[in-house]
């Protein structure tokens, strides 16, 4: 199957997330992108919305449901947020969407560091097999996968997209 | 006994029991120090709890009195979400007769998933780990004079994070190495890590006469044992060891290997005083190098609670069967 560019999609979604931001008011923005490929796409996505804070980083290991089927991922990085996420507006960003269990558990970790104001999830792309209700505010692109398919993104500069 | 690794490890390497950090690889003991930095940084939100060990029940199971080590494997293991039983074995079934392993298969039928062993008898951990059912991991928590494996990559994670690197550095331990299992998993921890020497120091009656065959390097004297030193661990003078002859007083001791500033002064200027704690004033080290500016003893107890997380949750994880498949997304 043809891959989209990617680097196209992501321009695209810098500017839909631009006019989300002011279309609800999200006052102050925090960026927090999910280790690893929710990073760079959170990153890409500052080069164009310029955000007073840099980046915040979410590394879920330590939220995953699954750790007892499939252990503790061995290079657990830790994530880097702001002293306080109090009131803020949060931007949540991924590479990927699917089970949408990786969004659960990163929702779990942002509610023990405070209360935000709002979160507004952003995912490049949603290759669809949700198990739980969750769905993204804004996506770049959506693929019809073969069964067992999965994509891979490649980064962070430049963000390359293949099938795996 | 069989080899330890065979028990402590899955047959593709992960941990799955604690007992000792005698022939870990150097990639685990890494591993180990990096889940631990992670779980630093947890520590220091409001929320100090992770969900990783929640539904899990913990037993902490002490033949032998301690307090710190007791308390920061409770602490972990409420961080990390697990159901704590603290048991004072000392005062309760076996001193009414129970064997241990009455006691076990007790607690087993508890539908418990992790052991914490702190035993008098060197080996207990192990044989534990090797007569429980599959699915529940031993931590060792210290076992007679072998081994304190938590103990020994705390100070592990205390000396990268201070130092930066365990790699190159000239590591003093000064005491009672005879008697210490702190300092036997040490020695094998620093020397898997790459330290560039390790000097033990201390009476002749008070070091193991194959210590050269563990890779460290005997010194009787603190002024040559701590010359350009990195890093120097002062153990504690076990005062019962004092009445069988092993030394002449703790004044002379104290004379000879207690830590004071000017014998400090021997070390680098940067060097950094570890302890595990508790500290006898005055017996193996002043109170002006106890609570100086290079001392990182309290820094120690806190690293301890982050390094006994990343155990714990390795240990829970190699007591399950991976299944094959791709991360959730």
């Amino acid at each position: 199957m043809n891959l989209p560019d990617i680097e196209h999609i992501t321009q695209d979604l810098a500017e839909q997330v631009s006019e989300l931001i002011s279309e609800r008011q999200l006052d102050n923005p925090l960026l927090v992108g999910i280790r690893t490929g929710g990073v760079w796409v959170a990153e890409r996505l500052n080069d164009t919305l310029k955000c007073a804070d840099d980046v915040a980083t979410l590394d879920i290991s330590f939220y995953r449901d699954d750790f007892t089927r499939h252990g503790l991922h061995p290079k657990v990085q830790g994530s880097e947020l702001p002293d306080s996420i109090e009131d803020r507006h949060i931007i949540l960003i991924d590479d990927v969407i699917m089970s949408g269990r990786t969004i659960r558990a990163a929702m779990n970790e942002l509610f023990d560091y405070g209360r935000p104001a709002s979160i507004t999830l952003i995912c490049l792309l949603d290759i669809g097999r949700r198990e739980l209700p969750i769905q993204p505010d804004l996506c770049g692109a959506t693929l019809a996968l073969n069964d067992g398919q999965l994509v891979k993104l490649t980064g962070p500069r430049p963000l390359v997209l293949t099938l795996a | 006994m069989t080899d330890p690794n065979t028990v402590q490890l899955t047959e593709d390497g992960r941990l799955k029991h604690f007992l000792t950090t005698e022939g870990l690889s150097r990639e685990l003991l890494t591993e180990i120090l990096d889940t631990a930095d992670s779980f630093i940084s947890t520590q220091e939100r409001a929320v100090k709890t992770v969900p990783l060990l929640r539904g899990k029940t913990v037993v902490n199971l002490f033949f032998e009195n301690s307090t710190r080590t007791r308390s920061t494997f409770e602490l972990a293991a409420k961080r990390l979400s697990a159901d704590i039983l603290n048991l004072d074995i000392a005062r309760s079934a076996t001193s009414k007769g129970e064997t241990l392993m009455d006691t076990l298969w007790n607690l087993e039928a508890m539908y418990s998933d992790m052991f914490v062993v702190r035993h008098s008898d060197s080996g207990a951990a192990h044989f534990i780990a090797e007569q429980v059912t599959p699915n529940v991991a031993i931590i060792n928590a210290g076992d007679g004079r072998h081994a304190h494996p938590t103990q020994a990559m705390l100070d592990m994670l205390t000396i990268r994070r201070h130092k930066g690197d365990i790699e190159g550095k000239i590591v003093s331990i000064v005491g009672d190495i005879l008697h210490s299992r702190v300092a036997r998993s040490q020695i094998h921890a620093l020397r898997t890590l790459g330290a560039a020497e390790v000097r033990v120091i201390g009476p002749g009656t008070l070091l193991p006469s194959d210590i050269e065959s563990m890779g460290a390097v005997p010194y009787y004297d603190m002024k040559a044992g701590l010359a350009d030193c990195d890093v120097v661990i002062m153990l504690r003078l076990q005062k019962e060891r004092m009445q069988n002859a092993l030394l002449p007083s703790e004044g002379e001791f104290f004379k000879l290997y207690g830590l004071t500033e000017e014998k400090l002064a021997f070390a680098k200027p940067d060097a950094i005083v570890m302890h595990p704690g508790p500290i006898n004033r005055g017996v193996e080290i002043e109170s002006a190098v106890a609570d100086g500016n290079q001392s990182v003893i309290l820094n120690q107890v806190s690293y301890g609670i982050a390094v006994r997380m990343a155990v714990m949750a390795m240990a829970m994880s190699g007591q399950q069967t991976p299944v094959n498949s791709e991360e959730p997304a």
